[in-house]
């Protein structure tokens, strides 16, 4: 696991932001990490804001089964394992908000697990 | 004209029951109606029964409309030559045994149709949490294919792996099966999800579909009919034409309409609105179809 200490976060207001969404910078690449634990029928961090052209890694893990991530607008998917991490990288190249959804079915509540990703100018 | 083959006549009087129809827009049909051709035969697609679910406010008639749908399948004038389920036959759960008993208690209700030739498909409700094992122990094999009156009819299945991928096994057996056809045979394709990107935003997807519908793109006659998104859908990939039924259970919002694909809650005043079945009149030798929406009967 990386360290949670955010190291660089540039305009005050992305950074609570990003805090907010549970966003730390990576110290290997000095980038934004934000984690992301998914269990049944909910991930922990259900809205990610994110600012346009600033890219960050997800990180994912689940808490109880295996779960999916999956972000079509950024053609991104991945799976949340159970004492793993599965790092996603995503370049925010345009604005907007962006659904993600788990599309491993995991019972009667899959359909109802899902968040967002907000991309902002 | 041989016994099995539906008058127009009577064919709209399936339609008249209050269904809309949808021609699957190809010419010749009326015509080959017209002229009596052989191998003309129709059958029904039932999906996503749900047996099992609980919501009141989606569908406070749960436990009764699957037995109405039976019961308006055998009420047709005339017989289907078969009846198909699309998958999600019941309502998933965490409990091997509860799901079980739903797949059974299923089972014999839809012992009451009159046809006796029935098929059945898993969707993600039935297969997903545990491979298909339950699913095949009441209803057979995950994926097959028959004929049918000159028709050749293979189902996919792309929900035992509970990521919704075809997966490479398949898309192999597909891909040897369709070596034995002729380019200009009659297909048609039943799955649960849709095979293209419908709307992959609220996973109305199959993750490996492209590849199916690659398979099957040298193949002049190809129709696909689905489940999954509870409404009809129409939409073409090329020239292969996707139809998806309603549900029997509750309706879902059209493809991004909605904040989320939440159940479109019950009206009151109009019971069992969005809900229904739909019979496939098809002629093999045009493999053209003739889609009638049904409803289930109120009351």
């Amino acid at each position: 696991m990386r360290p949670l200490l955010s190291r660089r976060c540039a305009p005050a207001a992305i950074c609570a932001a990003l805090a907010l969404a549970g966003l730390h910078a990576s110290s290997a690449a000095d980038e934004p990490v934000i984690r992301v634990t998914a269990r049944k029928f909910e991930y922990d961090t259900p809205e990610i804001i994110l600012k346009k052209g600033v890219p960050v890694t997800i990180e994912l893990t689940s808490l109880d089964r295996v779960h999916g991530f999956n972000l079509p607008d950024f053609k991104t998917r991945a799976d949340a394992i159970p004492g793993m991490v599965t790092r996603v990288r995503i370049v925010p190249d345009k604005a907007g908000t962006f659904a993600f959804f788990c599309d491993v079915f995991c019972g009667d509540g899959h359909e109802e697990m899902a968040g967002k990703i907000v991309v902002k100018d | 004209m041989s016994h099995d083959t539906i008058k127009r006549r009577d064919f709209l009087k399936l339609a008249g029951l209050g269904g809309a129809v949808f021609a699957s827009g190809l010419s010749g049909w009326a015509q080959a109606v017209k002229s009596g051709a052989a191998d003309e035969f129709y059958f029904v697609q039932l999906s996503d029964t749900h047996w099992g679910f609980n919501g009141p406010k989606v569908n406070p008639e749960a436990a009764s409309t699957l037995k109405k749908a039976v019961a308006a399948v055998n009420g047709l004038e005339q017989k289907p030559d078969f009846v198909v389920f699309t998958g999600d036959l019941t309502h998933t759960t965490d409990d091997p045994k509860l799901r079980r008993a739903r797949m059974a208690e299923f089972r014999d209700i839809v012992s009451e149709l009159k046809i006796k030739d029935v098929r059945f498909m898993p969707g993600e409700h039935d297969a997903s949490l545990d491979r298909g094992e339950a699913y095949q122990e009441f209803f057979g094999k995950l994926h097959y294919s028959f004929d049918h009156k000159g028709v050749h009819f293979i189902a996919l299945d792309n929900v035992s792996d509970p990521g919704a991928s075809l997966g490479e096994a398949q898309l192999k057996w597909l891909a040897q099966h369709l070596k034995q056809l002729g380019k200009d045979a009659p297909i048609v394709v039943l799955a649960h999800r849709p095979l293209f990107d419908l709307y992959p935003q609220w996973d109305w997807a199959t993750r490996d579909g492209a590849s199916a519908v690659e398979l099957l793109m040298p193949h002049k006659n190809v129709t696909v009919f689905y489940g999954h998104i509870h409404q009809e859908h129409h939409h073409k990939t090329g020239h292969i034409a996707h139809h998806a039924a309603k549900s029997l259970i509750f309706p879902l919002p059209a493809p991004g309409s909605a904040p989320k694909r939440a159940p479109i809650p019950w009206d009151e005043a109009e019971p069992n609105k969005g809900i229904g079945f739909r019979s496939i009149e098809a002629d093999a030798k045009g493999a053209q179809y003739k889609l009638a929406e049904l409803p289930v009967p109120k009351g």
